[in-house]
């Protein structure tokens, strides 16, 4: 059908114009500054893909981007605006560790997974909090996550001080048998941090292809995100949906977590504030249109910017600052998605007129 | 007519949705003064080419001529500048909104940057008591009935001094006497000057109020003919392509046990008073129970109820011996409740959501939709293309969404889903609303049938005729109770418009035998 596809395109140029804007916006900034965009760019590129160690780098920088980015898009089709992936992550990241520096002498067989599926269960019960609140007295979503960010941030913080360790501001290193890394794929890659993160994020994101699109729970949540009353009727059960959502979006954000925990650190240190990961996954979530292929894209694409970026003052003499702003005004873009489809159906002409009242 | 000047000439026009054609080569003239009427069968392309003239779709191809000029609407502020003003077939108000904040939105007068609310909630009022268009201008949309919901569609164009005015299917949820009195609403519009284009599928309101009626038959204008002599059959068959009978065909009832059964029910409404109360009734096997009465005297919160989708203050509903009252809506469904909502976009159905996946929304979870947790799309589809071929539902097939099918056909996948899921207790809510007289025809057939098989039906409607034609008892309500429970062969439309009123049965029958008409008998 045409029409169809005609929408997918349309789908289609909103994420791809404000990536090409925000390069354009950035490449701007620098010849503002006195730099030269194209070798700017080039610096880029080859500070993300130029050897199998950058290609490593940015692999393991996108592996939780991608994972928390389906999180975030599993509670969107629920109609849910979980902006609490930040606090979720580190709690993921926090739990994961604990056990890990918990149990030295317990073999990597059980304490690996042990650790991983703690850290997912804490991040699942930390957005759940968010979603039981919402479920059974209708408190939004949106203002607890926030407030759970920051009591995760501080709780973290107590923890690693006064719990894990004597003040010290890091945790030691999770045993050897705990962590992610794989030799092999760190030697494959010059010695990057690269680890079984990537193989994860790979398989989460066809887990999660097929639980939104072939199970019938993924129906529930798609029905319940896009008609709440209809849903009702057909009988499902709006507050197991809105909780179930909210516990895979947290459960998947505390994966990132874990990610960063047990494949990238190796351990926990002090945060000085609310990790950027739960928001760039909610960025990404947003470019990549919350499908799960979209989503794998835009992750790679914004740790090529994050890995690459930090090239570009060696590479090019464009200094941070402006690599920031650069980095930052793509993300403007992407966050202006919205905005940038609104004018797309504005100056068009075309519109959907079915649908009645939204 | 005085002056016949075209104020609309649409040549040609054909409007494509892929390979699709839902409006082929139409040609369409609006005189000045004049009712112009658009007849057509579902998904005819009626909706679409009206879409066309006011902006929200660009023609594929044809042209368009407003007071003999040639233009290009492509926006519907551009047609709202050439004076063209339309009511659409499924609301396009904000929920949340007050209906005063729904009527001047997008032409806001304010004063240093205030809305002069007062102001225009005055210029409503004015409007609403000059037309009869009765409006609660401080009410939230999504607190007031379907009913005013429309109403307040129409003030909105009105209030924007449009004078070619497009309504699609304005009475579809219009009470007759609502209907009755839109009709002299738009034959003073005309005296005024104003043109008219109006879509619907009641027949007689085409011959009440239009001067000319144009027939659409599956994308193409097949004629334009005067109104005043061609007769109703004329028209009906004119538009479906074949002879339609307009009267169900139906043995006497045969009612068994009880199958739903409620006692001293009270609901409340969202505001907290009562909508329904101390309320009692029986539908029995083999028959279909009428439920008669004026928009927002209970009928909605009394199904709403009953089907789950609110909670009930006190008293009992027992569908199949089972109380069901304040049990969740999956249970009641599969205790053998089927619904066709009244509101067929809020409950009925997921317009983004393929057909296949709306046609399986209370069965998804069952063999052979699902298995294991996992669905079975070829399953859906392939149950979803059974029904689509039953039940004569135009789309192109079972993949597109829900959105994309014509008003007509959203609700007959509706029936369809329900109808098939074979409930021993079915609730039919406005099942007809915006349906053609073809598919009117299959629809009541259908539920006749059900009846015949030995199911429960309960029918709600505004519409007289309808209750008249279908029920086998119609239990009149009247502010949240019912007034009396009497016998269609044994009422005139009048006594029942009487109870509807708020009569009581004697009084209607002794005001009916009163003004000579045949005493009629009330069971
Ligand atoms: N956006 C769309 N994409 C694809 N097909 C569409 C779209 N809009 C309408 N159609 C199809 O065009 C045909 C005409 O639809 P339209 O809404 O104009 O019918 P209608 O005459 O108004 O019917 P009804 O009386 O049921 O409201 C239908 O078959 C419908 O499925
Ligand atoms: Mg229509």
């Amino acid at each position: 059908m045409l029409s169809e596809n005609k929408k997918t395109l349309t789908n289609l140029t909103v994420p791809i114009l404000s990536v090409v804007l925000g390069l354009v916006l950035g490449a701007l900034i620098m010849l503002g500054f006195g730099y030269d965009p194209i070798a700017g760019y080039q610096s880029m590129i080859n500070g993300a893909l130029g050897s199998p160690f950058y290609i490593g780098e940015t692999l393991r920088y996108a592996s939780p981007l991608i994972i928390i980015g389906l999180g975030f898009s599993i509670a969107n089709s629920a109609g849910f605006f979980n902006i609490g992936l930040s606090g979720q992550a580190l709690m993921g990241w926090l739990v994961s560790v604990w056990v890990a520096i918990s149990f030295p002498d317990v073999s990597g067989l059980i304490l690996l997974p042990v650790s991983v599926i703690a850290g997912v269960l804490a991040g699942a019960i930390w957005a759940g909090i968010a979603g039981v609140l919402r479920a059974y007295f209708g408190t939004s979503e949106v203002i607890i996550t926030i407030m759970l960010n920051y009591t995760a941030l501080h709780v973290t913080n107590y923890l690693i001080r006064n719990v894990l360790t004597e003040s010290s501001d890091a945790t030691a290193r999770i045993p050897e048998q705990a962590s992610l890394r794989m030799d092999w794929l760190s030697q494959l890659a010059g010695g990057s941090r690269v680890n079984a993160g990537l193989f994860i994020a790979i398989v989460v994101t066809i887990l999660v292809w097929i639980f939104m699109t072939k199970t019938t729970m993924g129906y529930e949540i798609r029905s319940v995100g896009m008609n709440p009353f209809a849903s009702q009727y057909a009988g499902m059960n709006a507050k197991k949906n809105i909780i179930l959502s909210m516990f895979i979006s947290g459960g998947l954000a505390g994966l990132g977590g874990v990610l960063e925990g047990m494949g990238t650190f190796n351990n926990i240190f002090v945060q000085a504030g609310i990790p950027n990961i739960g928001f760039d996954g909610m960025a990404v979530a947003l470019l990549g249109l919350s499908h799960p292929l979209g989503i794998v894209f835009s992750g790679l694409l914004f740790a090529m910017l994050k890995i690459g970026g930090a090239s570009m003052p060696l590479g090019s003499g464009v200094p941070t600052e402006v690599v920031d702003i650069v980095i930052a005004s793509i993300i403007f873009f992407v966050g202006a998605n919205y905005l940038i489809r609104f004018f797309i159906n504005k100056f068009s002409g075309k519109k959907d007129v079915k649908g009645g009242v939204k | 007519m005085p002056d016949t000047a075209n104020v609309i000439e649409m040549r040609g026009i054909t409007k494509q949705f892929g390979s699709f054609k839902a409006n082929d080569n139409i040609n369409l003239t609006v005189k000045k003064g004049e009712v112009h009427a658009l007849l057509g069968e579902n998904g005819a392309g009626k909706s679409t080419l009206m879409n066309i003239l006011s902006g929200l779709l660009e023609p594929t191809s044809g042209e368009i001529y407003v007071n003999g000029e040639k233009v290009h609407i492509t926006s519907p502020s551009a047609s709202s500048r050439l004076g063209i003003g339309m009511v659409h077939q499924h609301f396009m108000l904000v929920d949340k909104f007050t209906i005063t904040e729904n009527i001047i939105l997008g032409t806001e007068k304010t004063k240093l940057g205030f809305l002069e609310r007062r102001e225009a909630q005055q210029e409503i009022k004015e409007l609403s008591e000059r037309y009869g268009l009765f409006v609660d201008p401080s009410a939230k949309v999504e607190s007031v009935s379907v009913g005013m919901q429309q109403r307040a569609e129409i003030l909105k164009t009105l209030y924007r001094g449009n004078d070619i005015l497009i309504l699609d299917e304005p009475t579809a949820v219009l009470t007759p006497q609502e209907i009755t009195e839109l009709m002299d609403i738009l034959r003073s519009l005309t005296k005024e000057g104003k043109s008219i284009i109006i879509i619907t599928h009641k027949i007689e309101e085409i011959k009440a109020v239009a001067d000319r009626c144009t027939v659409i038959r599956r994308g193409k204008s097949v004629d334009t003919v005067d109104v005043k002599t061609t007769s109703q059959q004329e028209l009906a068959d004119l538009m479906v392509g074949r002879s339609v009978s307009f009267k169900v065909d139906k043995t006497p009832a045969q009612p068994k046990e009880p199958v739903l059964t409620i006692k001293n029910l009270v609901v409340k409404e969202n505001r907290g008073l009562e909508a329904v109360k101390d309320l009692s009734l029986e539908v029995r096997a083999g028959e279909i129970l009428g439920i008669a009465g004026i928009d927002g005297n209970g009928q909605s919160e009394l199904i709403h109820a009953i089907t789950g989708l609110t909670k009930v203050e006190s008293g009992t509903i027992t569908l199949e011996g089972k109380e069901i009252q304040n049990l969740p809506p999956r249970v009641i469904t599969e205790t053998g409740l089927g619904h066709i909502p009244e509101d067929r976009h809020k409950h009925g159905l997921i317009l983004p959501m393929t057909i296949y996946e709306n046609m399986a929304l209370q069965t998804y979870y069952k063999e052979p939709f699902s298995k294991n947790n996992f669905l079975n799309k070829e399953a859906m589809q392939k149950s979803a293309r059974k029904l689509i071929e039953e039940y004569d539902v135009r789309t192109q097939s079972e993949n597109s969404t829900a959105e994309s099918l014509s008003g007509g056909n959203q609700q007959k996948a509706i029936i369809a889903r329900e109808i098939s899921r074979q409930p021993k207790f079915l609730i039919a809510a406005q099942p007809t609303r915006g349906l053609d007289v073809g598919a009117i025809e299959y629809i009541h057939r259908n539920l006749v049938e059900q009846r015949d098989n030995g199911k429960a039906v309960l029918l709600m409607s505004f519409e007289l005729d309808e209750v008249m034609n279908v029920s086998d008892r119609i239990a009149v309500m009247y502010e949240g109770k019912i007034v009396g429970i009497v016998d269609p062969r044994e009422v005139t439309e009048q006594e029942l418009g009487l109870l509807m009123a708020g009569s009581s049965l004697e009084k209607a029958k002794a005001l009916e035998s009163q003004s000579g008409k045949e005493s009629a008998n009330v069971k």
